[in-house]
């Protein structure tokens, strides 16, 4: 009872102990906020990964890709039936995208990847991630004709606002045709041309060629072909009805158009594409997105075919939704169109049976299903020198294993903050052990036992962890669930965003509090400052009562 | 009180049997004023039960304290076994209730040994005063440590009512200094974090675990306040030792030692820091003890004057005592 009641007062009375009280309750309270905001970015990156990445992908070797998904999916059922939720057949081929703003052809290497959109949304979170809230439940590479979000994606973390998406779909779209007819109008071009009929080529040469001369020559220039890479193919028999553009409306193929069927862009789209937003985004100073793109706009692409040489090929596209995982990576690499389009274009279909090449199957498990385990068993149903199976974990494995070597490396750097805790705790009870010394006496004379004269110091120790690491805990979690507005709060006196999004890609801080994370952290606290309090307690137990009683 | 709080309070004790010296009855009474432990009980056991303790044979079946500490290891103080054949064959029941046989004890100091004690032969009877008189290093202290087992003696042997202590293992001395023997200091030794109340209430907090003690405060608080009346302190009870003078200190000391209603009060100089009249207050207050309780107290003073309110008085000089 007496250590009880001594390690109480000592430790409402001992303001000294109130430093080592202080530092352990700094070091939980940072741990529990690093160890919270680490496991938030953990737990958004996987969960961004995990929903654009099927559990688990079947790839072809062969950039050609392998005959017959039905196939495929047949030998997969057999391989691992019970454990198959869902598959979808992709292909996936390098390419190259480009696209206009403001007479800039701008060209992004991206990877081309060809959907099922009728099975693709049930392999994965894809269509979660599109800006379109009817997309969202089925994605269709149909322009919309608006309702577009405008404030990003809707998740926790909130993202700026776009208020350019409203305009998006097919409006944008009929405005920039109209606005195309009237500026080549104003500039003296063919009057010809019917109000409502333009060639394919006309989102091209949207300005004046006068108020650009200097593109114009390039244009001419036959040396500047790579910006229009894949010309001659478009002119093949690969892409009849929407007669590709040369950028140029000047070029000598004007003459072509009164043969060509009209296409007329305020009322007809081209094959929908969807594009990673980080394509087509860039990052204003005042903290929200400037688009260089609108669904309505058009793309070019421009792909190998599966022939051997690889040809070029390209073909314009409508842009008709972007996704936005917030996944830098997939973001700004990914570009979506049906796949059927993609076989046909790239020459995947074998012409007298009618049967699709496809380079990947994407498999979605049932929940409570092993992918690891899944995978060894396709792994050896599946020829590892044409296949390659992997898990969405093995295709993000080395980003994954970093961000927790990170963790583990955070996480013992600031244990040993609470160790130099611990010695403070260590050399200030000395302290307090030798300022007791007369107490300890008399406790003795009083029949105290060496280790109840032990027991109240280790009390003191385990009472000193426990109020540090319980205002620590209490302090962290609140830094936790206010981490934003803190962060706000330091940008605003420093002048610099703490947490700045264009690194990051995360508008907010993403945090996560593991209770068993915190249990860890306030058991170990406990336990450096009982551990640290060992060493007084038994210099104290040992201390003889008459010196101790001498002593004044 | 109940007859529950009374043996708690206690612990494994049964009401006190004293073995009384019969010269000792010559001293006057200081009577009335004191009411010690507030009731007629105490006065009974010292009266009533003292004949029947010095001349009976003790009975073979009765516990007696004396016997309890024969048997450091058993149980819970309340379920002691009654009675032991050894430790009653040990208690030699006519004599004296501590005796010392040629205690020696020497100090090191630098690879020098300094002799304090040579062989100190000391005896008390039950219900004594003895005062034990030296000049400053003359080894008094260093006596009274060795009696109460606070300091091991380098020779010689220390009986306590018939039974060797001095070579007792760690526990059973913290026993029998929280239970059987109450001390006094000269700087009363209080602890400063505590109030008076708690300071007297620390040798049971110290007996107790956080159960017990929490099942029997109010019981223990109520017999800390008699005692913190009976020393005139009732209205200090919260009060820190630093808000208290001297002589407050040195009888809530007094009230400390005799929480434990021990059987032997070892006294350290306990008026060497009061003024004269206070000092004599507190004398007064022992020999009350002494004369109402049957209390035997050993106390060490280098104040001729004061030893001689004592029953008996030896002589310690240069680590021998001088008849």
């Amino acid at each position: 009872m007496y250590k009880l009641l001594l390690s109480w007062r000592y430790l409402r009375t001992r303001y000294i102990a109130l430093a080592s009280i202080i530092s352990v309750m700094l070091g939980v309270a940072t741990m529990i906020v690093v160890n919270s905001v680490m496991a938030g970015f953990t737990r958004e990156m996987q969960n961004r990964i995990h929903g654009i990445l099927s559990d688990l992908v079947l790839t072809a070797r062969s950039l050609e890709g392998v005959p017959d998904a039905e196939w495929h999916m047949e030998q997969l059922r057999t391989v691992a039936g019970e454990a198959i939720d869902d598959m979808t057949p992709t292909v996936i081929v390098p390419a190259m995208l480009s696209f206009q703003y403001d007479n800039n052809w701008i060209t992004r290497q991206v990877q081309l990847i060809g959907i099922d959109e009728a099975t693709q949304g049930k392999v994965s979170d894809f269509c979660m991630y599109l800006q379109h809230p009817e997309n969202r439940g089925q994605v269709s590479f149909d322009l919309r004709e608006d309702g577009y979000d405008t404030g990003g994606l809707t998740d926790s973390l909130g993202t700026p606002q776009r208020p350019q998406m409203e305009d998006a779909g097919w409006q944008h779209r009929r405005r920039m045709a109209n606005m195309r007819r009237f500026e080549r109008r104003m500039s003296g071009q063919p009057g010809d041309l019917p109000d409502y009929e333009e060639p394919l080529d006309a989102p091209g040469p949207l300005p004046a060629p006068l108020a650009q001369p200097g593109m114009d020559q390039i244009s001419h220039d036959p040396e500047s072909r790579f910006f229009r890479p894949a010309e001659p193919e478009q002119d093949g028999d690969l892409n009849p009805t929407p007669r590709p553009a040369p950028a140029d409306p000047f070029a000598e193929q004007r003459g072509l158009e009164p043969e060509q069927e009209r296409f007329d862009p305020a009322v007809r789209q081209h094959t929908g594409a969807v594009l990673g937003i980080a394509l087509a985004a860039v990052r204003l100073p005042t903290g929200g997105d400037g688009l260089l793109l609108l669904p309505g706009d058009d793309v070019k692409l421009t792909f190998p075919t599966a022939g051997t040489p690889p040809q070029a090929i390209s073909d314009t596209f409508t842009l008709v939704d972007f996704y936005e995982s917030k996944m830098s990576e997939y973001d700004s690499g990914f570009v979506f169109i049906p796949i059927r389009k993609l076989q046909e274009l790239r020459g995947m279909i074998d012409p007298s049976s009618g049967v699709g090449y496809i380079s990947a199957i994407q498999i979605k498990l049932k929940p409570g299903f092993d992918g690891e385990e899944v995978r060894d068993r396709l792994r050896a149903a599946f020829d590892p020198h044409l296949y390659s199976v992997e898990t969405w974990r093995d295709r993000q494995g080395p980003l994954l294993a970093a961000v927790a070597m990170e963790t583990a490396i955070l996480n013992i750097l600031l244990f040993l903050i609470i160790a130099v805790a611990g010695f403070g705790i260590l050399a200030i009870f000395l302290m307090i052990v030798i300022e007791k010394t007369r107490d300890i006496g008399i406790l003795k004379s009083l029949g105290a036992s060496g280790a109840g004269v032990m027991g109240i110091f280790l009390t003191y120790g385990l009472s000193l962890g426990v109020v540090g690491s319980g205002v620590g805990t209490v302090l962290g979690l609140l830094f936790v669930k206010h981490i934003n507005e803190i962060a706000d709060l330091l940008g605003r006196i420093t002048g610099r965003p703490v947490f700045d999004p264009s690194v990051y890609y995360f508008y907010r801080i993403p945090a996560t509090v593991d209770p068993w994370t915190v249990t860890w952290i306030v058991g170990g606290a406990l336990a450096i400052a009982v551990l640290a309090s060992v060493l007084p307690a038994m210099r104290a137990a040992m201390l003889h009562p008459v010196e101790a009683l001498r002593y004044e | 009180m109940n007859d529950d709080l009374r043996q708690m309070l206690q612990g494994e004790r049964e009401p006190k049997r004293r073995t009384v010296n019969p010269r000792l009855r010559t001293v006057p009474r200081v009577q009335g004023g004191l009411s010690l432990d507030g009731g007629p009980r105490l006065e009974l056991d010292v009266l009533a039960h003292r004949p029947a303790a010095t001349s009976q044979a003790r009975p073979g079946g009765a516990s007696g304290p004396h016997i309890a500490l024969a048997q450091p290891t058993a149980g819970p103080p309340e379920k002691e076994p009654a009675g032991s054949p050894v430790a009653a064959e040990v208690h030699a029941p006519n004599g004296p209730q501590l005796r010392t046989i040629g205690l020696t004890k020497s100090y090191r100091k630098a690879s020098i040994e300094i002799p304090v004690l040579r062989g100190v032969d000391v005896e008390a009877e039950a219900g004594e005063f003895l005062a034990v008189i030296g000049q400053s290093g003359s080894g008094k202290s260093t006596l009274l440590h060795l009696l109460c087992t606070l300091d091991a003696p380098d020779g010689g042997e220390i009986h306590f009512e018939g039974r060797r202590i001095d070579r007792l293992p760690a526990a059973e001395r913290d026993r029998l200094r929280n239970r059987r023997f109450g001390m006094i200091f000269q700087f009363y030794h209080l602890l400063p974090e505590m109030s008076t109340l708690e300071n007297v209430l620390s040798p049971l907090m110290i007996r107790h675990g956080v159960w017990n003690y929490f099942r029997y405060r109010r019981a223990m608080r109520e017999r800390a306040g008699e005692l913190l009346d009976m020393v005139g302190l009732g209205h200090r009870l919260k009060h820190k030792p630093r808000e208290l003078s001297g002589g407050e200190m040195q009888r809530a000391a007094i009230a400390r030692a005799l929480i434990s209603q021990p059987d032997l009060l070892l006294a350290d100089e306990p008026t060497g820091n009061l003024d004269h009249a206070t000092g004599m207050e507190i004398l007064d207050l022992l020999r009350t003890l002494n004369d109402q309780q049957g209390l035997t107290i050993v106390m060490v003073t280098h104040d001729p004057a004061i030893a001689r309110l004592a029953h008996r008085t030896i002589r310690l000089v240069d680590g021998r005592i001088q008849q």
